[in-house]
């Protein structure tokens, strides 16, 4: 008896078990027979037992039953639920909209809905197959916690990582047909450097555009209103561009048919223009009856030249500012400049010179304001130095002739 | 011939009214001492010319300055970028504060090393020492203006050690600041310190400083009072060393010209970049330091321990520094054996000792940064 | 004797001539400090704005960017007739935000940050709220600033 309260003290302090501690035995047995990694440890950490719920609150039974026999036989029961049981068991509460309520009110109560609409929902309970991932795959078992956490499995630095733990297992993903190379890819997309090295958290991971509960690869038709969240101009350019209807037609994916979809890669100039490795000659040829390679010749020539202009006005305002001249009238102009060529790199969406090209002529404009700008402060810069020269001679010459003076003063 | 006529003609309406021939016959006859040291003579002359550069280029810099938190930096970066000839006239300005700050320095400690403070020359030390008061606290006054993030930090810095005065440290602390922090309200202080009030009193001093040296010529070597008439040289002061005087004071123009165009912000420690506007909000820079000239106390008072004895260390720094300074002051009066024209191995050594700690200090004080 | 006289006179003339010189390299810069600049004097922190209500109510965005120090500022009118300014510059990559009074917002379109009227970031990326500006109306001039929190 002293030897079972001992642990049971034990177990007390080591444990944010406290509320529910007073009446449930089930660590007092399960503590000691369970491995470091075993749920009466790792339980601890859960947020369902930080909230005040108990292991009974989801597993049943009666906790104050020091028999573990006598547990498993007592009212409400569950036990531990099977892989394709596991949803069903989670929505008990989470479901239950008048449950959850009087827990977290804000929290959404339709997981499960969205989890039968899903590829993975699909799988497993239509289906049967265990390989699919279910709540406790992203979740964890007795270490769920919010996404708001930085170590939890569902924070979005992490999500990639979650996913991955299937999605890039070349073995299980063949079975599916799928590539497994999505985590990598996504890694060195723009949306991966984003989040790794700016460590930007509102950079997309994969629920954003895939859902989470309800997870499933978007649609053709609705790619462009996903990618459209963020990128909103660029798809309201497009949906009013020619190529809207073309790709409609042809069943081509939308955004991802130039900018791929996990390996997004930081677009390029070169991508757009006449000639290999332009992306526009894939389709376009001189003879297609479009306009399409005129286009594609405009936008390119008018980034060029933009593009081109730029790095000229930067190379003046840095010779402007090594030479420590007042530069911030410049530099303010170089970042509307910069401005500028965003815009007009967005605006190349529309895939119709007349918006584009107005756009860049502002660029090209703005740029040789930096130039101009800057020539006249190097101009100065250079002034100075011939001013300083001539003072200098007319004051060495004054020098001299005094000290001539001094010596005719001296010799009398 | 006839323009000699028309200035003879001025001379003597002016003299007919002011009687200032006397005057002029006293500075034909007035001579300046030729030796091997002669090249000190020059150093209160620069300081002088330094302070003449000083109040028209100050003056200049009002005419755009605009004293205030919301417009002190924005005028003085119009100035700068805007206002042709602006840069020349803000680094002319702060090239000649630094070199001025310089030659007092120099100025005094070679009067003190050949005593020349000695008797008949007690009250010119004395009033040379306010004038050296005055150049420190128009350099710190100054320093702020800018109202940029340096000069921001280096101003709570130096008016905290004023806080550190016992009895009236702190109601002089929120004098001089013009409330508990540094803001707009100390800008206002500062200006009207460092553009009226100072140069009221150091133009002030600085006559009876100069009459005095007028009057009594220059201090003769020490060691002149055993010499026999003919082993003594001079040279007159007017028109051979006036001549040579205008010859120092061009070439250093044309160097403080040079300076400034080739290095309007300031270069190594000596710089004054005007950098971003003052911001209590923002993170201290990572150095923040005094002007090179403070640098010596500054650290002097920062390797002081937190208490000496029963004693906050920074009281005890201020006390001792305060001590010295006065006791410098008054030297003429405490250098007995100087009186009678005989050199006091005492005070040549305190001298050795003080600019030795200064130029250890203001070195280290670099070093450890 | 004539000899001796010459160089007198020649360097008389010389040290004249290179005094004259030395004088105008001396007060050039300081005339042509002292005469004012085609913009007369410094912009402070409280900002005029070149433009007035009724230019910005023109807009058919009901907003103009206005130049502030280094950075750039929005001013536009809300749906209750008043006049706010806020730093136009998106806090999640610098670009710049618009006026949309068809949705109420503020809105940066590099990746669809959204931003009340009083500059709180509501959705999208951006991780801080805008930088508010004050705003004061003189008659027809309008003053903006920055606050200043020392005062």
């Amino acid at each position: 008896m002293f030897k079972k309260s001992f642990v049971y003290l034990m177990i007390c302090m080591f444990s944010a078990v406290m509320v529910s501690a007073a009446e449930n035995n089930c660590l007092t047995c399960h503590a000691d027979f369970e491995e470091e990694d075993g749920p009466s440890h790792l339980i601890t950490k859960d947020i369902h037992i930080q909230k005040g719920l108990g292991c009974v609150d989801c597993h049943g039974g009666d906790a104050s039953l020091d028999d573990m026999d006598d547990v498993r036989d007592s009212k409400g029961y569950k036990g531990v639920p099977s892989y394709k049981d596991v949803p069903k068991f989670c929505a008990s509460c989470h479901s239950d909209a008048a449950y959850m309520h009087d827990h977290n009110p804000s929290m959404p109560t339709d997981q499960l809905e969205k989890y039968k609409t899903s590829v993975h929902g699909k799988q497993l309970l239509k289906k049967g197959d265990t390989n699919v991932a279910n709540c406790i795959s992203c979740h964890t078992v007795h270490q769920i916690n919010t996404a708001k956490l930085p170590h939890s499995s569902t924070h979005p630095h992490n999500i990639p990582e979650t996913c991955g733990k299937c999605h890039a297992n070349t073995e299980l993903m063949k079975g599916y047909g799928l590539e497994a190379t999505v985590l990598e890819d996504y890694k060195a997309s723009v949306h991966g450097a984003a989040l790794y090295e700016r460590g930007d958290l509102s950079a997309p991971v994969c629920n954003d555009c895939h859902g989470n509960h309800g997870a499933a690869p978007p649609g053709v038709s609705s790619l462009v209103a996903v990618c459209g969240t963020c990128h909103a101009i660029e798809s309201e350019l497009f949906n009013n561009s020619p190529h809207k209807v073309a790709y409609e037609e042809n069943d081509f994916p939308m955004c991802m048919t130039c900018h791929s979809n996990h390996k997004i890669l930081k677009p390029e100039d070169k991508w757009i223009g006449t000639e290999e490795p332009a992306l526009c000659v894939e389709c376009h040829s001189t003879d297609d009856g479009t306009t399409g390679i005129e286009t594609a010749a405009g936008i390119s020539n008018a980034l060029k030249s933009l593009v081109q202009a730029q790095s000229e006005a930067q190379l003046a305002l840095d010779e402007a500012i090594e030479k420590g001249m007042a530069t911030t009238d410049a530099e303010f102009k170089m970042k509307e400049l910069r401005q500028s060529l965003i815009q007009t790199r967005t605006k190349l969406h529309s895939f119709n010179l007349d918006s584009v090209l107005p756009r860049a002529e502002q660029g090209m404009k703005e740029a040789d304001e930096v130039k101009k700008n800057s020539a006249t402060l190097i101009e100065e810069f250079y002034f100075r130095r011939k001013g300083l020269g001539v003072t200098s001679l007319i004051f060495t010459f004054l020098i001299i002739g005094l000290y001539f003076l001094i010596r005719k003063v001296e010799k009398k | 011939m006839s323009d000699k006529n028309i200035s003879s003609k001025m001379f003597d309406w002016v003299d007919s009214r002011f009687k200032i021939s006397a005057l002029v016959d006293y500075m034909g006859t007035k001579v300046v001492p030729t030796h091997s040291h002669s090249i000190f003579y020059y150093f209160g002359g620069i300081s002088l010319f330094l302070f003449i550069i000083q109040v028209v280029s100050g003056i200049l810099l009002l005419m755009y300055y605009r004293p205030g938190a919301d417009s002190a930096y924005e005028s003085v970066q119009f100035i700068v970028s805007t206002v042709s000839f602006g840069w020349l006239v803000r680094a002319v300005h702060s090239w000649s504060a630094n070199l001025m700050v310089f030659f007092v320095f120099l100025h005094m400690f070679t009067v003190y090393f050949t005593q020349a403070y000695r008797k008949p020359r007690e009250l010119t030390w004395l009033s040379g020492m306010g004038l050296f008061a005055l150049t420190l606290l128009f350099g710190f006054s100054g320093y702020l203006l800018p109202w940029n993030e340096l000069a921001f930090y280096a101003t709570r810095v130096g008016t905290g050690m004023a806080g550190a005065v016992p009895v009236i440290g702190k109601d002089l602390l929120i004098i001089m600041r013009g409330g508990t922090e540094v803001t707009g309200a100390t800008i206002g202080r500062f200006f009207g310190l460092h553009v009226a009030i100072l140069p009221g009193l150091f133009t002030l001093l600085l006559s009876g400083h100069l009459i005095m040296v007028q009057r009594q010529g220059m201090s003769e070597p020490i060691d002149w009072a055993n010499k026999s008439d003919a082993e003594k040289k001079y040279m007159k002061f007017f028109p051979n060393f006036v001549l040579r005087d205008l010859l120092v004071w061009l070439i250093v123009l044309n160097i403080i010209a040079v300076l400034a165009t080739f290095f309007p912000d300031g270069i190594g420690v000596i710089h004054w970049p005007l950098g971003e506007k003052a911001d209590s909000f923002a993170p201290p820079p990572a150095v923040i330091r005094p002007e090179w000239y403070f640098m010596f106390a500054f650290q002097a008072l920062k390797m002081l321990p937190s208490h000496i004895l029963f004693l906050e260390g920074e009281l005890v720094g201020i006390i001792v520094f305060s001590l010295g300074g006065l006791i410098w002051a008054i030297v003429p009066f405490i250098d007995r054996k100087a009186a009678i024209d005989q050199k006091s191995k005492l005070f040549v050594a305190f001298g050795y000792f003080v600019l030795a700690f200064i130029i250890f200090m203001t070195l280290y004080g670099y070093m450890v940064e | 004797m004539s000899g001796e006289k010459s160089r007198r006179g020649f360097l008389e003339a010389a040290l004249g001539g290179s005094a004259l010189l030395a004088m105008a390299a001396i007060f050039y810069p300081m005339y042509q400090y002292i005469t004012p600049p085609k913009l007369a004097e410094a912009k402070l922190s409280q900002l005029k704005l070149s433009f007035s209500r009724a230019d910005i109510e023109s807009e058919p965005k009901k907003a103009k960017y206005f130049k502030y120090g280094r950075s750039m500022g929005i001013i536009f009118i809300t749906e209750t007739n008043e006049l706010k300014a806020l730093s136009a510059m998106c806090t999640h990559l610098d670009c710049t935000v618009q006026h949309r009074p068809d949705l109420g917002i503020l809105w940066c379109s590099c990746h669809n940050g959204r931003y009340g009227m009083d500059g709180s970031n509501i959705s999208g990326p951006p991780p801080r709220p805008l930088y508010p500006y004050q705003v004061k109306e003189v008659g027809e001039t309008i003053f903006v600033s920055k606050e200043i929190a020392d005062e």
